[in-house]
């Protein structure tokens, strides 16, 4: 086992207990908004769609490298544009713009 | 990967947490998808240097992302927030998709023996790559009833699962045993979709949420193994957050519908219906139903009203009727809250994101446990659309689908009112007692235009 297999390892493991940490008091009604921005951040798989993309020059690299990149795309756009859509139907929420129901 | 790279991803990394950290408390949830979105831009970005370009590459880069931007945008913006689980679960599907492709790719230029430390990872990534995708289309396609929402089971059905299952496992073993690729991969990834296919076929109704949280989990581990695979430290800490943290969710997800994630996924909710006492209470019971101006008076001159919405308030697009009707019953000087169970609508926190689009005070949304005393000292509950939530079954049926999921205690109520489109059951499938309790008055109909023909009730009353 090489070191940047141990490194990767590390970062691995070590990123389990902070994904499960750092979401550990979600409230239910952010329940959806979170799997939907959790869903915006596994669209990284972008990275990894150029990354092959880039060097491509057989027929097939090319057609893998472009729907693997149309895919990663549509995930991360339409990830965190339509997470954002739902949250912006909870601003003001907790300003005091409705006085008068106390 | 040279330092500035390493920096900028550690930085990315970052980001994705705190982003995550802001995402779960209501206050900063909206800043914290900003947040993860700016690490994306800053991984993407320092990506690029890292990269030799051939021609080619760049012009499907190019034609990918503009194609792909386009679809995110404009899917995300036109949808209806009614039809925004369908639309996680496609944006989901197409990230397990990339990532199975990322894998094929990378194996693919490795040519004939790729080693074991890339073999490993990639194959786990076209497996569950694939069945993230394939899951999440037959999501989609259920919730946007392209197909029926019920399960769909047939006898024998978790044998050919677990036999698919199992040989998608010796697959992989002869796969990475001798590598012979491509074809082992396709023939790989063939089963790996048909697999996707008929996990999600058996479930449907309430649980679709859950399954939707499970395969974004997944694609969160096919993420990360195409990182392993590239070496990428980016997807392996971006992929591996969100399998963790989606699994966590799953649960509290199945928690909060007070069901294990085991009965979820094998037990065909919806399917399982029929015990003895649930036909023997639909024989020659008879339900009191109410025309719009007796509610109209009812409703005037009560006290105190919960409304419960649930999915059928969402279909009918009747989020700004129902707060047009609690507008002119609090100017009659009449108290109003809405009780949202924890998975009312479609997903939980739905209904909160379909109320607040219809500028509900917040105040007024009372979670399940801080209304639920307050039943009591209500003179009239309205259901609206709901059904499940406020199923007595849960508490009293052991044998029901639904038992042990924690309900709204609207049967406590002095009088109550059901708006519903028929007798239909809910999503469960299963009947329910509080229809025909003495205090029960059906109000048939679509629930908007129930919803106007109350406005105008009260106004009259």
């Amino acid at each position: 086992m090489n070191n940047e297999l141990l490194n990767e390892l590390t970062f691995f493991v070590l990123a389990i207990f902070v994904g499960i940490e750092v979401i550990s008091k979600v409230p239910t009604i952010l329940h959806t908004p979170l799997m939907s921005g959790t869903n915006a951040i596994h669209g990284i798989i972008l990275v990894g769609a150029i990354v092959i993309a880039a060097g491509a020059s057989s027929p097939v690299n090319i057609a893998i490298g472009l729907v693997a990149v149309i895919l990663a795309t549509t995930n991360v756009v339409g990830g965190f544009v339509v997470t954002d859509r739902m949250l912006e139907m909870f601003k003001g929420r907790h300003a005091p713009k409705t006085p008068e129901s106390k | 990967m040279t330092i500035a790279i390493a920096l900028a991803y550690l930085v990315a990394a970052v980001l994705f947490i705190l982003g995550l950290k802001q995402l779960s408390s209501p206050k900063g949830a909206r800043n914290g998808n900003f947040t993860a979105a700016a690490g994306m831009v800053i991984a993407l970005l320092a990506t690029l240097p890292l990269l030799h370009f051939t021609t080619a590459g760049v012009t499907i880069i190019l034609i990918g992302v503009a194609i792909g931007g386009v679809v995110g945008v404009v899917g995300a913006r036109r949808v209806k927030m009614t039809a925004i689980p369908q639309m996680v679960a496609l944006f989901n599907g197409v990230g397990g998709g990339a990532a199975a492709l990322v894998a094929v790719a990378e194996l693919l230029r490795f040519g004939e023996h790729p080693t074991f430390t890339v073999a490993f990872p990639s194959v786990f990534s076209i497996v569950i790559g694939s069945v993230s995708f394939a899951g999440s289309m037959v999501a989609f396609a259920k919730l946007q009833e392209l197909m029926t929402g019920t399960p769909i089971t047939y006898p024998g059905q978790q044998l050919v699962n677990g036999l698919l299952a199992a040989a998608i496992v010796g697959f992989v073993i002869a796969v990475l045993a001798v590598a012979s690729v491509p074809f082992s991969f396709v023939s790989l990834m063939v089963l790996a979709l048909v697999l996707g296919v008929a996990f999600v076929l058996p479930i449907g109704g309430a649980d679709m949420p859950v399954v939707i949280s499970l395969l974004n989990a997944f694609t969160g581990l096919a993420v990360a193994a195409s990182g392993f695979t590239l070496n990428n430290f980016a997807l392996i800490v971006a992929g591996t957050l969100v399998g963790a943290s989606g699994s966590l969710l799953t649960k509290m997800m199945s928690d909060a519908m007070g069901r294990s994630l085991v009965s979820v996924l094998f037990g065909a909710f919806g399917k399982v219906q029929s015990g003895a006492a649930a036909v023997a209470g639909q024989e020659g019971r008879s339900v009191r139903s109410a025309s719009a101006e007796d509610l109209g008076t009812l409703l005037a001159y009560s006290r105190r009203v919960i409304i419960v919405p649930g999915y059928g308030l969402a279909v009918a697009q009747a989020q700004h009727a129902v707060r047009e009707l609690a507008d002119v019953l609090e100017k009659r000087g009449v108290e109003v809250s809405y009780a949202i169970h924890p998975v009312a609508g479609r997903m939980p926190g739905h209904m909160n994101v379909l109320l607040a689009e219809a500028n509900v005070p917040y105040e007024q949304l009372k979670e399940m446990d801080e209304i639920n005393d307050e039943f009591k000292n209500a003179d009239v509950v309205l259901i609206v659309g709901a059904n499940d939530v406020v199923n007595p079954a849960a508490r009293t049926s052991p044998g029901s689908p639904i038992f042990g999921m924690p309900i709204l205690n609207a049967d406590q109520a002095k009088n109550i009112v059901f708006m519903k489109r028929s007798m239909r059951p809910g999503f469960a499938g299963i009947d329910n007692e509080l229809m025909f309790d003495p205090k029960t008055m059906m109000f048939f109909g679509d629930a908007k235009e129930s919803l106007t023909k109350l406005v105008s009730a009260v106004k009259a009353a």
